[in-house]
């Protein structure tokens, strides 16, 4: 039996306080980490396996060693807590459960990297996880643990929140910083990397708030403890997962990574409700590439997941059933993609209303058969030559239901209508 | 009246604690927010206000105001109700729920209803496919919608 690591005090059912935190272990990663120097400390990262769960899974520890150390201050380490990815709601969870968790983990981090000062950046609707991190901040403070002279050690760093007002595109790593800059929240150009120039144009590290939450286990547990529990080859440590649609209870759940799909669904999910059946899935928000039935088998990781042609994005799944129709599943996912698109570049302003222009008529039944290629052609354009990942994101669910579900598509166009007129 | 509603000493308050910034400009998005707060959305006169709070030109603030969906450059009523519109919404039934809402309040989306209360508007994943489908009134969260649900909620949000 699993025993859960990063959500051990989700049962408390509120944010844990500062005395709930230390009571369950909180607190001694820091202490250990502080007694080892910064480059053990991002080498102990680097060791447990730890890839950014924001979605492209990057690995952290190497991501601090790009980070040059030895430059003066000012440097930055920014959480990305702008969770915006649709179908996508474990961050939440995190701030507004075990708030100190995130806090501890930034520490550790900037501590590793020599970095004195800390953003969180979240977005608007996130009232109650704003709150929770502003009282578990001030806790922190009041205890030693946010300051100039932390736990004794001579090691300062602060914490401040910035609180968005929405727009996905505020969630990409450059655009964030351009966000926090007061400006639109445009995508830079990389390089160079935020690592060399990133907010004000000094290094700066950008993190999610899962992955900076699991920083203060693999200190508490040892690297290796924590990389082990992993059940999938080459994986490493534990993920969040959530399932929401037609299942039996849509939530949140802590697993090793790499449980397969199917018994995350089947088991933890409890399954498909009665009367639907699964017909295929998002494995990890509105960007990433379908799932089908015959992949149910698949590791949830980040390596098997990119192997069947899809990636596993966040970790939150999204079920769909056999009541919804592909194509009208791909003109919501559009519909989004086309609102948020910052706008800056032409494939994503202008090419993604034209994706999502021909999948309305595939739907209506009003598009030919010569509108497939159309679509085809437009999203091997759009993919490679957008500015940054938005668009990519946008149209690869779009190639996977041209891939996996081309019966259906023709359907539409061999009837003239929706062969699925459910809703 | 089209005048932000904000207290001159709060303003010189936002004002000295601009000045103290290292980089002011990382303060409009809060700015923004507490001059809306007043009239519910940003006016002309507002952007004017944040741009001298900020001491930025109002150009800066309007390309910004115009980005941030949360930010309302038109007047809205007493309370936004933002309706989820992503696929984990959808895939329970989303679609049902905007037009229930729809002719309940008797508006289309980004109407706001006749009292004045309410204004429509659909948003992006909230982060609460748990209880899809789920909006948000103000800033709080209403998940696992049913009409006879919503009915309850609107009754007690209505001011």
């Amino acid at each position: 039996m699993f025993t859960p690591i990063l959500t051990r005090n989700f049962n408390l059912g509120h944010p844990a306080s500062l005395k709930e935190y230390e009571a369950s272990g909180g607190y001694l990663g820091l202490r250990k980490a502080l007694g080892m120097t910064p480059e053990e400390a991002t080498k102990e990262v680097l060791d447990s396996g730890l890839r950014g769960r924001g979605g492209a899974g990057f690995p952290t520890g190497r991501k601090w060693g790009l980070l040059d150390r030895k430059s003066p201050p000012p440097k930055y380490f920014l959480v990305n807590a702008d969770e915006m990815e649709p179908g996508t709601f474990k961050d939440r969870f995190i701030m507004e459960l075990d708030p100190h968790e995130l806090i501890e983990g930034a520490l550790i981090s900037g501590y590793a990297t020599g970095i004195d000062k800390c953003y969180v950046f979240i977005r608007y609707e996130y009232a109650e996880a704003t709150d929770a991190l502003d009282v578990a901040m001030a806790e922190a403070r009041d205890a030693g643990y946010i300051g100039d002279n932390i736990l004794s050690s001579g090691f300062k760093m602060d914490m401040v929140i910035h609180r968005s007002a929405g727009r996905y595109e505020c969630g990409e790593e450059t655009g964030l910083l351009n966000a926090l800059e007061g400006k639109r929240a445009n995508p830079r150009s990389k390089p160079p990397y935020p690592t060399v120039k990133g907010l004000f144009m000094r290094p700066t590290l950008v993190n999610n708030v899962e992955t900076v939450a699991n920083v203060p286990h693999i200190f508490s547990m040892g690297a290796e403890a924590w990389k082990t529990v992993a059940v999938s080859e080459g994986g490493a440590g534990v993920k969040l997962y959530g399932v929401s649609g037609r299942v039996n209870k849509p939530g949140l759940v802590e697993l090793p990574i790499g449980t397969p799909l199917r018994e995350l669904i089947f088991t933890h999910a409890g399954g498909m409700r009665e009367g639907y059946t699964f017909k295929a899935c998002l494995p990890g928000g509105a960007s990433t590439p379908l799932l089908t039935p015959d992949h149910l088998d698949v590791p949830m990781d980040f390596d098997p997941v990119a192997k069947v042609g899809s990636r596993m994005g966040t970790g939150c799944v999204t079920v769909l059933d056999q009541t919804c129709c592909i194509v009208r599943a791909m003109i919501n996912l559009l519909i989004f993609f086309q609102r948020e698109s910052c706008g800056w570049c032409t494939p994503c302003r202008d090419g993604l209303p034209f994706v999502l222009d021909i999948l309305q008529r595939i739907e209506d039944g009003t598009a030919v058969r010569e509108d497939i290629s159309i679509l085809e052609e437009n999203c091997e354009v759009i993919y490679p030559n957008s500015f940054c990942a938005f668009a990519p994101g946008a149209v690869d669910p779009v190639r996977s239901m041209l891939r996996l579900f081309r019966d259906e598509v023709d359907e539409h166009i061999n009837l003239g209508r929706c062969p699925l007129k459910t809703r | 009246m089209t005048m932000p509603e904000i207290a001159k000493e709060r303003i010189e308050e936002l004002k000295a604690r601009v000045a103290s910034m290292e980089h002011p400009d990382e303060a409009l998005v809060d700015l923004m927010h507490e001059v809306q707060a007043g009239l519910g959305y940003l006016s002309d006169e507002g952007v004017e206000l944040v741009a001298r709070i900020a001491g930025v030109n109002p150009m800066k603030v309007e390309q910004l105001a115009t980005f941030y969906n949360l930010i309302y450059r038109r007047p809205v009523g007493r309370k936004v109700i933002h309706v989820c519109d992503s696929i984990s919404c959808w895939v329970v039934g989303a679609d049902d729920i905007f037009e229930y809402l729809k002719n309940k309040l008797g508006v289309e989306l980004g109407g706001t209803t006749i009292d004045g209360a309410f204004t429509l508007l659909p948003i992006c994943c909230l982060g609460a496919c748990h209880v899809a489908p789920a909006m948000m009134i103000g800033e709080k969260l209403y998940g696992d919608l049913t009409p006879e649900k919503i009915d309850r909620i609107l009754e007690q949000e209505r001011i």
